[in-house]
């Protein structure tokens, strides 16, 4: 028996098709409230727990955390030392990410290049910042400098692996073909390679600037007087688990807030890009 | 500007395959040139070297110094724009209104802000042409350009090449592996078989051509026999 039902065409079903997707504006709206919803559910999840005390008697709720948020923020203490963490941050990555650049670019346009830049790259590359931080220190001395080397240090890594590997997968094809337009190698730099090469180049950036937040956190531990980690060093040292949380809730947002920056680059710069966006 | 093309003792080894043995090859000023031949005979490879895009081939090439290339693909910068992909490696001032006016010829004007991703395979194509000549080539070397279009576009893209070539009389080499496109187009066709030319045929058919006439009707069957499929047609 042939048993497949087809579905009556009624006005019902037909008239839903459209109204499912909306009008643009509509659906902007409904993708903004799902990037929320992932993010809600976790501090909602939070609060249940901690208030329950399943997470241990001392886990402060989400309510509590704001709480000492206000008064760090109040008293002045959060925005000063986080305006240094920052600080350190964009020189570190300042450095960092030119260097990567730099380093990516010369060995991608050049075999020589890259046979002189690639092997020490990929040896320091091993290197974990943690084991690095005290060598730091007897370098660059327990002031600013030894914290911004270490941060320009490690983001260097993620985008010089993708600028080489973004220049190496531009199409050959495309790079004949300008060639036989008269293009030179700077036009061809600049209007092939580069652009090129620029999605798996932000890919990189995107990293490196994950990586940057994490080597701070890494950075200001010890030898530090002023930083989002004093404030984290300080806490521990009292016990004030809340005023710790609210720390470990700013690293959170900094991460999302530099995402955030990225993505728009990227919507910016790679518009023309007919790649599958998902459904 | 209008030499011509003279190519003496073309070569081409890859690791120890020689692909192109000892080609000679002349193209007068305004004249049109098909090269046809098998799947890998090198067709691709000598118009490349023609082009001066492959530092590793052997042998004399004269062509003029403004040519220009069309692709199999279009090769078209998917981040550029279409005018900045037509004027590409251009410097001088009014690049957009030069775009404008070789789009236009290809009658794709319309599209000069878009990018090459929004565009069908056949209009590609004609961006690709346009991006050709709106450097006014003395030499043309066309690629198997129409070799990823249906029937009917393509039909439509052999009748714009044959007025456009009209217009602007270029030197044209054109790869392609159908032979009634060769005979449509082309002044002369080469046969290109084991690494040189092994036969020309001089196309003596009155423009614009139409398929039925019996002088093309006999040339295709002898072009046909040169590429080893004599009797492709009568299976037909
Ligand atoms: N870069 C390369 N390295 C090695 N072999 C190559 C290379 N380029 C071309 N060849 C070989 O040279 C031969 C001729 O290639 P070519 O692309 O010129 O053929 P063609 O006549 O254009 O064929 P088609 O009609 O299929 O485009 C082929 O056998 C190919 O495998
Ligand atoms: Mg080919």
């Amino acid at each position: 028996m042939v048993s497949h039902t087809l579905e009556p065409l009624t006005a019902a079903n037909t008239a839903d098709a459209p109204a499912v997707k909306g009008p643009p504006g509509w659906r902007k709206l409904a993708r903004s409230v799902r990037k929320l919803v992932g993010l809600a559910v976790i501090v909602v999840v939070w609060q249940l727990l901690a208030a329950r005390g399943d997470l241990g008697n001392q886990t402060p709720t989400p309510g509590q955390v704001l709480v000492a948020a206000y008064d760090l923020i109040r008293s002045g203490v959060l925005l000063d030392n986080l305006a240094v963490s920052v600080v350190r941050v964009a020189k570190g990555l300042a450095i960092g990410l030119s260097a990567g650049l730099a380093l990516g670019l010369v060995a991608g346009f050049s075999k020589a290049g890259e046979d002189f830049v690639d092997a020490p790259v990929q040896a320091l590359r091993m290197l974990p910042a943690v084991a690095l931080a005290p060598i730091f220190l007897i370098w660059f001395g327990l002031g600013d400098l030894s914290k911004v080397a270490l941060i320009a240090f490690a983001p260097l890594f993620p985008l010089y692996l993708n600028v080489l590997g973004g220049i190496r997968g531009v199409d050959e094809r495309l790079i004949e073909s300008a060639r036989s337009c008269g293009v030179g190698t700077w036009g061809l730099i600049r209007r092939v390679i580069l652009p090129g090469a620029l999605p798996q180049i932000l890919v990189g950036l995107r990293q490196s600037l994950g990586v940057a937040w994490i080597v701070l956190v890494v950075a200001e531990q010890t030898a530090t007087t002023s930083g989002l980690g004093v404030i984290i060093n300080d806490a521990k040292e009292f016990l004030q688990i809340d005023v710790m949380f609210v720390v470990v809730v700013v690293y959170a947002l900094l991460g999302l807030a530099t995402d955030a920056l990225v993505r728009l680059l990227e919507r910016r710069l790679l518009s023309w890009r007919r790649g599958y966006a998902g459904v | 500007m209008t030499t011509g093309v003279k190519v003496r003792q073309a070569g081409r080894r890859f690791g120890s395959r020689t692909v192109l043995r000892d080609v000679d090859l002349d193209i007068a000023p305004g004249e049109f040139v098909a090269l046809i031949g098998q799947s890998g005979s090198g067709k691709s490879t000598l118009l490349r070297a023609i082009a001066g895009l492959d530092p590793d081939a052997t042998g004399a090439y004269e062509v003029p110094d403004r040519h220009a290339v069309v692709f199999q693909e279009h090769r078209l910068l998917p981040w550029s724009r279409v005018w900045r992909n037509v004027t590409l490696g251009l410097n001088e001032t009014n690049l957009r209104e030069r775009a404008r006016r070789a789009l236009d010829e290809v009658g794709l004007a319309a599209r000069a802000n878009a990018y090459p991703g929004t565009l069908s395979g056949g209009e590609s194509q004609r961006v690709a042409l346009a991006r050709a000549l709106v450097r006014t080539p003395g030499l043309l070397l066309l690629d198997e350009p129409f070799g990823a279009l249906d029937a009917l576009t393509r039909l439509k893209a052999q009748a714009l090449v044959a007025r456009l070539w009209t217009e602007h009389r270029p030197a044209v080499l054109l790869v392609t592996h159908d032979v009634e496109e060769a005979l449509l187009l082309a002044d002369r066709v080469l046969l290109l078989d084991g690494g040189r030319i092994a036969e020309t045929f001089d196309v003596d058919l009155p423009r614009p051509r139409s398929i039925g006439h019996p002088r093309f009707v006999a040339l295709r069957r002898q072009l046909l026999a040169g590429l080893g499929v004599a009797d492709a047609e009568e299976k037909l």
